[in-house]
């Protein structure tokens, strides 16, 4: 590229594009500016300070004088400024010098932070942020040590109830106004503003709205201190005690990319993950909020389930339940058999119950469609995760059409046995008690107790969402992985080993150990696959098949970055 | 010939005013010279407001004069609107050209030439521009834009209309500080009068130059003034001013559009430029400061009030001492703010070195001509033209304090150094005159002062940081003086009482 401009950060000089922001062209050669209220997803309005660092341009030549002579490098000598500048809006020019350190920063950073702690009331002990805080961080890398604030320090209010899942304490507010720009530009809900002025300054809703916007969670995010926090998780666990898994949100086709945090198995909280071709910097709420169910051992399948000769279910083993099954099956004919499975499965899953259909020769093989309307964000038409893997390794054209024909198909004697995969028929794809009247036996796997369980003659416990490993592709045709966070309760086994163990105990295949395995074999038999390594994938996936969908929120944020207003 | 031209050549003769025909400095004087004054035989002052013969009126030619009123016969009766007239019929850089070469400089306190802000515009820009003149005043000690909105109204009319052809604008604002309610009126009714007689609105005196003019009144606070913050504030959004870059106004202004952004008293020289010519106007005040400026001159003198003086051609010691009647009776002075309460004070026994190479000279107080450069070569600013006189009779810790209060209540808040620092130095200051300060409050005090200075988003920064680092350089021993050693690492308040007893 021709538009490459020469940079001196810290000593040496390096290359980058014409208008990039100088932090960012700083973090690309390892020198972090620290920062409080740049975002690279929002404006900037270079309010906290904490990014000055010290600047300098080829010295302009007196009227009539020589311009200065470059050295041997053609590098023109640096004059340097007096004042700081900052990092964050700034771009990048020709020869420019920057100085991420050194005495000018160093002492202007110091300041900015003994002032940004001036008023903060430092309640760390009782601060959820604690231990991911950015105020704790450069306070501990860039302050004084010593405090010489001797006043009272400005009350404000604390514990602010400012919507329904938010809470406000004003007091550690360091007026970013991240989360205002957060509402303004991209949930377009303009709730949050400023009030009064100087130190007193307080972050406010707008009188008679509330924070209540399916994004308002992201401002939690957004927020570097403890001023703005999550009723649901506040208090719940210190951070530190947490492990951070990545993988992808199934609640909807976009496959919004987050970290789940749990401890010992279970979750505390679901934070969106960073990936500008799917979910930029965000979630929905109420997507984020939707794992409680997972910690709830009271709904959960802990253990197999067979009826005894009076229809009642006792618990099994799951090596019975997959022996009892399999003799319940291997009676029907594969033209008496349907197999159900979810959209929610992973590629990996779909292609064990392809497996599995052609073992049994099953007469038909369908998935549950789940739609809701699009709100213009995030959150997709469909909510399911894997329609696409569906229609690529299943072969299914329009999943979900054959599911009245199932129901007729028993109804007139014609199917006799059906299994369900991660799909409750009742409550989810329309079925009542007279359309499963007919047949002979109904073996189901699910994550929880459920009505189409109870009518079920063998349950499996099949692990959920957080519980296993995989592929989904997202409406999109991304590629992505999903990672599993926790092993299921009980003796839950993932959905691709009950399908596994089923299958063995009908006498079929074998060999497979690992989700890694299955999508190797999918590599090697279907052609969108061909030639991908699971290894490949990585964090953020890779655009796999081509559709014609897009995402409002990513096409907006798009032309944001194109107005130059927004780095993305 | 018209008015001006006439008293501009003349000599003058003012009632109250004794002859000699020229007024003369002291004899003893670094800046001794004679000029010649205007004759104003054609206008009379109302009875006690008459102008002091040290002063030229231009801009305020017509405040407090006798007979003299804000309807826009009155003001065409005198010449008024013959400059928009002759302005329509130029290019509109040749306009831009005149504003050049009479060396204008802003008014609202950075000095900044005018026509050089007017060509910063973008050469091949193709959305509106827009002009906002700065109406806004509120600099402490600074309280002349009044003035002109009050009692000539037109006068700052004609030179929008002006300034506005000159840019290319169609739409101007006036953003005037909500303080001044009756001005805005006034201001509204002679909009109303100018579109009337077709100064305003659509095909101006016949030709295809269009103008609108908004009166927009403030949102009441200091930092509406600031331009970046007035735009914000006009957008109907909190003053809070932008960062520069990129949001220079000339390129990204209201609305991300070029606009210029000009005080009061600058957008009305604009007209007596083009009657003068840029050249012949470039000769009133000094080198590089030239024209007239009104200096409104408050605190410890006897007669406060407001002077338009050529710039550079009155000194210090004769705005005290003849213009405003010299201190109160048995005081001395202490030290003089020369340019609205922002700009760094000078003490009255401090000497200055001002000029360049040969010229380069040491001047006391008494001698700084009044002028942009002189005042910057001081270690201040003329800044808005605000001076605040302070005698020996006052605290010098009250005074920091009183200053360091309005700094505290007037930060936007937006970044953090002025936030935090403003209200820092007024809790420091508030225990300083409450003898509650230790010496040490007072390096802290000037520590705050330097963290907050050239770390800002806008000049606020430096305007609430400057006092205080001047006070704390040029005051210390008595600031030091009106503290207790023994509250050396003491809690200072009931807040610090508690934590140190372990009970917060
Ligand atoms: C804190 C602050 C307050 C200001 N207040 C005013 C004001 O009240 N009136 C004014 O004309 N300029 C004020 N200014 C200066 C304006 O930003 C701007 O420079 C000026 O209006 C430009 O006009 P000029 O070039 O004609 O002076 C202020 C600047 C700062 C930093
Ligand atoms: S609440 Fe948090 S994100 Fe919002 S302005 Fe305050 S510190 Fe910034
Ligand atoms: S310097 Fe002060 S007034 Fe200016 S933007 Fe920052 S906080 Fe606001
Ligand atoms: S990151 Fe806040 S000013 Fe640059």
């Amino acid at each position: 590229m021709s538009d490459l401009v020469d940079v001196q950060i810290n000593g040496e000089w390096h290359q980058f594009p014409k208008g990039t922001r100088m932090i960012e062209a700083c973090r690309e050669v390892g020198a972090e500016v620290p920062h409080y209220c740049y975002h690279p997803k929002l404006t900037s309005p270079g309010n906290c300070r904490m990014c000055l660092v010290q600047m300098g341009m080829p010295p302009r030549p007196a009227p009539g004088a020589e311009p200065a002579q470059p050295d041997e490098d053609g590098h023109v000598p640096i004059s340097w400024m007096p004042r700081p500048v900052i990092a964050c809006a700034n771009t990048v020019a020709p020869n420019m010098g920057i100085r991420t350190q050194g005495e000018l920063t160093e002492n202007v950073r110091e300041g900015v932070m003994e002032l940004m702690l001036a008023n903060h009331p430092l309640d760390c002990p009782i601060c959820d942020q604690a231990g991911e805080c950015h105020l704790q961080e450069y306070s501990v890398e860039h302050g004084k040590g010593e405090g010489r604030f001797r006043e009272q320090k400005v009350k404000k209010p604390k514990n602010v109830d400012v919507g329904p899942r938010i809470r406000l304490d004003d007091e550690r507010c360091i007026m970013c106004s991240r989360c205002i720009r957060f509402m303004d530009e991209v949930a377009d809900d303009p709730v949050l503003g400023f009030t009064d002025r100087g130190s007193h300054t307080t972050l406010a809703v707008y009188p008679g709205r509330e924070l209540d916007s399916n994004y308002s969670l992201n401002t939690a995010d957004l927020c570097p201190v403890g001023a703005l926090t999550s009723n649901d998780f506040r208090f719940q666990m210190r951070v530190w005690f947490m492990k951070e898994i990545n993988t992808i949100d199934t609640n909807c086709g976009t496959g919004a990319n987050i970290t789940v945090y749990a401890r010992q198995g279970e979750i505390f909280r679901i934070k969106p993950r960073q990936n500008n071709s799917v979910n930029s910097d965000w979630m929905p709420d109420s997507h984020r909020l939707s794992f409680h169910w997972i910690n709830d051992e009271e709904t959960r399948l802990t253990s197999a389930l067979a009826k005894d000769e009076n229809g009642n279910h006792q618990v099994v083993t799951n090596e019975n339940a997959y022996a009892i099954a399999a003799a319940k099956l291997s009676k029907y004919k594969g033209h008496e058999i349907a197999i159900i499975a979810s959209a929610r499965m992973t590629n990996e899953e779909l292609f064990m119950v392809k497996r599995l259909a052609k073992h049994l020769k099953a007469k038909i093989v369908e998935t549950v469609p789940r739609t809701g309307e699009a709100d213009g964000y995030l959150i997709s038409e469909d909510r399911n995760p894997n329609t696409l893997g569906v229609k690529t390794v299943l072969g299914l054209d329009d999943p979900g059409s054959q599911l009245e024909s199932i129901k007729d198909d028993i109804k007139q004697g014609q199917i006799h046995a059906l299994i369900t995969l991660q799909e409750d028929l009742i409550t989810d794809a329309g079925f009542t008690d007279d359309d499963l009247a007919g047949l002979d036996v109904l073996i189901s796997s699910y994550p929880c107790a459920n009505p189409t369980a109870e009518r079920s003659d063998v349950v499996l416990p099949g692990g959920c969402w957080a519980e296993k490993s995989g592929t989904m592709l997202n409406i999109q045709g991304r590629l992505q992985r999903l990672n599993k966070v926790t092993d299921g309760p009980g003796t839950t086994e993932e959905p691709w080993e009950v399908i596994r163990n089923l299958q063995q105990a009908l006498g079929g295949g074998n060999g497979i150990h690992s989700h890694t395995e299955i999508f190797n074999q999918l590599a090697e038999t279907i052609p969108v696959f061909a030639g991908v390594k699971f290894q490949d994938i990585g964090d953020l996936g890779i655009p796999l098949v081509e559709t014609d969908e897009t995402l409002p929120l990513l096409e907006r944020e798009k032309e944001r970055v194109a107005q130059g207003l927004i780095v993305g | 010939m018209t008015f001006m031209k006439a008293w501009t050549t003349s000599t003058l003769s003012l009632p109250n005013t004794p002859d000699p025909i020229f007024l003369t400095a002291p004899q003893n004087h670094p800046n001794h010279r004679t000029y010649p004054l205007p004759t104003m035989s054609a206008i009379t002052y109302k009875s006690g407001k008459e102008p002091h013969p040290n002063e030229r009126r231009i801009i305020f030619k017509n405040v407090d004069r006798e007979g003299w009123d804000q309807s826009i016969d009155t003001y065409e009766g005198e010449g008024g609107y013959d400059q928009l007239k002759r302005a329509v019929a130029m290019e509109p850089g040749a306009v831009t050209n005149e504003v050049k070469s009479a060396g204008l400089r802003g008014r609202g306190g950075a000095g900044f030439p005018a026509g050089l802000k007017w060509s910063f515009l973008p050469p091949n820009n193709t959305k509106p521009v827009y002009l906002i003149c700065n109406a806004d005043e509120s600099e402490p000690g600074t309280f002349k834009d009044r003035y002109i909105i009050h009692q000539d109204p037109h006068q700052l009319i004609e030179g929008m209309a002006i300034a506005a052809f000159a840019v290319g604008a169609k739409l101007a604002y006036i953003y005037i500080r909500e303080e001044f309610p009756q001005g805005a009126e006034i201001l509204e009714k002679a909009i109303t009068e100018a579109r009337e007689k077709g100064y305003l609105g659509k095909n101006i005196l016949g030709t295809d130059f269009e103008l609108e003019i908004y009166v927009h009144r403030g949102a009441g606070a200091y930092i509406c003034g600031e331009e970046t913050g007035l735009i914000e504030s006009l957008e109907g959004k909190r003053p809070y001013p932008r960062i520069k870059p990129p949001y220079f106004p000339a390129a990204m202004g209201l609305y991300l559009c070029p606009t210029i952004v000009n005080n009061v008293e600058t957008l009305c020289h604009v007209r007596h430029i083009l009657e003068m010519g840029g050249e012949e106007w470039s000769k009133v005040g000094t080198p590089n400061n030239t024209g007239t400026r009104i200096l409104c001159v408050s605190g410890d003198v006897k007669k406060p009030g407001y002077f338009e003086v050529e710039v550079g051609k009155v000194t210090m010691g004769e705005l005290i001492n003849d213009m405003c009647g010299g201190l109160k009776d048995g005081r001395s002075l202490k030290a003089v703010i020369p340019g609205g309460s922002s700009a760094k004070v000078l003490r009255a026994d401090e000497t200055f070195k001002v000029g360049k190479g040969d010229d380069c000279k040491e001047i006391s107080i008494w001698d700084i001509p009044m002028d942009f450069d002189t005042l910057a070569a001081c270690g201040s600013m003329a800044g808005s033209g605000g001076v605040i006189v302070i005698d020996d009779s006052r605290s010098i810790s009250w005074v920091l304090n009183n200053i360091n209060n309005f700094y505290a209540h007037e930060s936007c808040g937006q970044c953090t150094p002025c936030r935090e620092g403003s209200l820092w130095m007024k809790k420091i200051t508030d225990r300083l005159v409450a003898d509650k300060a230790a010496p040490s409050d007072i390096e802290t005090l000037d520590a705050v002062a330097r963290n907050i200075d050239g770390q800002t988003i806008c000049a606020f920064g430096e305007a609430s940081s400057w006092p205080t680092e001047s006070f704390v350089e040029k005051f210390k021993d008595e600031l030091i003086a009106d503290t207790k050693p023994e509250l050396e690492n003491t809690p200072v308040n009931a807040e610090k009482e508690l934590a140190a007893a372990g009970l917060l």
